[in-house]
């Protein structure tokens, strides 16, 4: 790991400020992808600025839904009563994703910028766009069994690892995030991560020095009736193969909403509108529940070795659908 | 394993020891770096708990590690692991993967279990630190490192601190109560020797004891 000096922020601004005006600058509250790359020289940064001693705490039911400080950890929210009565899918993403180290150290804003596990990413020996940007991407000929069949490109296919992301983007989740002059805005989920297109680099809209403050999520029928279904190579402690974060609003077997997204085979948290379109209004039944998965994987673009994530996918996808109506 | 894991680089560029000759370049700036950057509006008392420190380069860091405040000195690139095997002598630690993936650096800090791996030394001053060397009291073994002799939890025990200090964690935050969940709450410590049976047995031994850690 290079050497670095170390800040411990105590107002925003000032952690904000630092980044803001050090492109060689990083935010650091639980370190567990942050260090884990500086020790793979993946990143370089010449200050680290700890933002755990910042206010942005708190798992609360507020008017319109729920509120979570971006400083609370990933065991916290995934243990939390009010998470797993009312937005189970939220709280059983946490709790399949890493270790119980792992999410007692890992902040929930940190978890949304997690970066990908790409082998390729990780090796500095090996070109990489979103590492170096225009050396290339050997993943699209290369080891690809892990890698993205949603919203890659030419440069990148490189998966979002995420599990909670998945989930906060079915439900239609809102960040609120603070930039280094003090201006908050929301910005959508579904919004923030972006495309990698030309530009893997660049990996969410957040400006330089902005941070997240917290996570919003609107309460809905669908909210409560949901659930994240995580298949990987062995029981635990492993990334997705494929995950589906589903929730439904289902009433004389009529599905009145529905929310869908997948994780484990896109490029970002990949919110399915087209699995939506195919259940709202529709009898949730099995032949539903396959064509809403059909309708998801409909645009897929796998490579040599990961073609059998597009079955994988929608097999997970409907037994999700499946074990909710249950 | 999925192929998402990387290759594995076999020199890792990390480590405790500086190779550059900078060590004699020490500089800590504690100070009111918070009062300078706050808005003039802000009340004065919230200007006076804004404390910020900056560290930069060896400095001198506080631990507490089971009970004891001890002082070293580091740069604050140094792992909370290296710190423990390097500076401290706490050997039981151990280094496995040093990237979060296997839990043999398992520590308990305010008391819940973290990768020691993945965390600076200079952030966890002022926390409890608990090592596997602050298990037993004096000869009396803690009940799940006499568990796991029972038990035979082990083979080389290259993993064997970071099982019991998951382990203790995994108790007493009720996550033992049947076999499936202790396989599952103890998923972050691996055993290439493959003890994991003997290791949950280790555990519910003593979640069924009624022992409160």
């Amino acid at each position: 790991m290079n050497n670095f000096s170390y800040l411990q922020a105590t107002q925003p601004k000032e952690a904000t400020g630092a980044v803001r005006d050090n492109q060689q600058a990083a935010f650091i509250a639980g370190g567990t992808t942050l260090l884990d790359l500086m020790k793979l020289n993946v990143e370089t940064h010449d200050q680290l600025v700890d933002i755990n001693m910042l206010a942005f705490k708190g798992i609360e039911q507020t008017a319109d839904g729920l509120r979570i400080g971006a400083l609370e950890r990933m065991s916290d929210v995934g243990e939390n009563p009010l998470v797993m009565q009312q937005y189970p899918v939220i709280s059983q993403s946490l709790l399949l994703a890493a270790s119980p180290q792992l999410r007692n150290m890992a902040s929930i804003g940190g978890n949304l910028l997690q970066r990908t596990r790409c082998g390729y990413f990780r090796d500095t020996a090996f070109p990489c766009n979103k590492r170096q940007p225009g050396s290339g991407c050997p993943a699209q000929e290369g080891e690809n069994r892990g890698l993205a069949i949603l919203g890659g490109s030419k440069d990148c296919i490189a998966t979002f690892p995420g599990d909670l992301a998945v989930a906060l983007v079915a439900l239609d989740a809102v960040l609120l995030l603070e930039n280094a002059k003090g201006k908050q805005r929301r910005v959508p989920l579904v919004d923030f991560h972006l495309l990698p297109g030309s530009t893997p680099q660049r990996e969410t809209v957040l400006e330089p020095g902005e941070l997240i403050v917290s996570v919003t999520v609107p309460a809905a029928a669908h909210t409560r009736k949901s659930m994240y279904l995580k298949v990987r190579e062995r029981s635990s402690y492993a990334y997705a193969l494929a995950s589906a974060a589903v929730g439904l609003d289902v009433q004389g077997g009529q599905i009145r909403s529905a929310r869908v997204a997948l994780g484990g085979v896109g490029t970002k948290p990949w919110r399915s509108r087209e699995a939506e379109k195919v259940l709202t209004g529709a009898p949730a039944t099995e032949a539903t529940f396959r064509a809403a998965a059909a309708a998801a994987l409909r645009e897929a673009q796998p490579r040599e070795h990961n073609r059998f994530k597009v079955e994988l996918a929608q097999n997970t996808l409907v037994r999700a659908l499946t074990e909710l109506t249950a | 394993m999925t192929d998402n894991f990387p290759p594995d680089s076999a020199d890792r560029p990390d480590g405790p020891v500086p190779s550059d000759g900078r060590r004699s370049f020490i500089k800590q700036a504690t100070g009111f770096l918070g009062l300078a950057l706050a808005p003039p509006l802000i009340s004065q008392a919230e200007r006076l708990t804004a404390i910020s420190k900056k560290v930069e380069g060896v400095t001198e860091m506080r631990l507490k590690v089971n009970g004891t405040v001890r002082t070293i000195s580091a740069e604050p690139r140094v792992t909370l692991l290296d710190a423990l095997r390097e500076k401290l002598d706490l050997t039981g630690s151990k280094k496995g993967c040093d990237h979060g993936q296997c839990g043999a650096c398992t520590v308990l800090v305010d008391g819940r279990r973290i990768n020691s791996c993945l965390t600076l030394a200079v952030m966890n001053q002022g926390k409890e630190i608990t090592t596997v060397e602050g298990l037993a009291k004096g000869e009396e073994l803690h009940p799940l490192q006499a568990s796991f002799i029972e038990h035979d939890g082990f083979q080389c025990g290259y993993c064997t601190p970071g099982q019991l200090m998951s382990g203790v964690a995994c108790l007493k935050e009720g996550h033992a109560k049947t076999d499936g969940d202790v396989r599952e709450w103890m998923s972050g410590n691996l055993c290439r020797c493959g003890a994991y049976p003997n290791i949950v047995a280790a555990i519910r031994q003593v979640e069924k004891s009624g022992f409160k850690s």
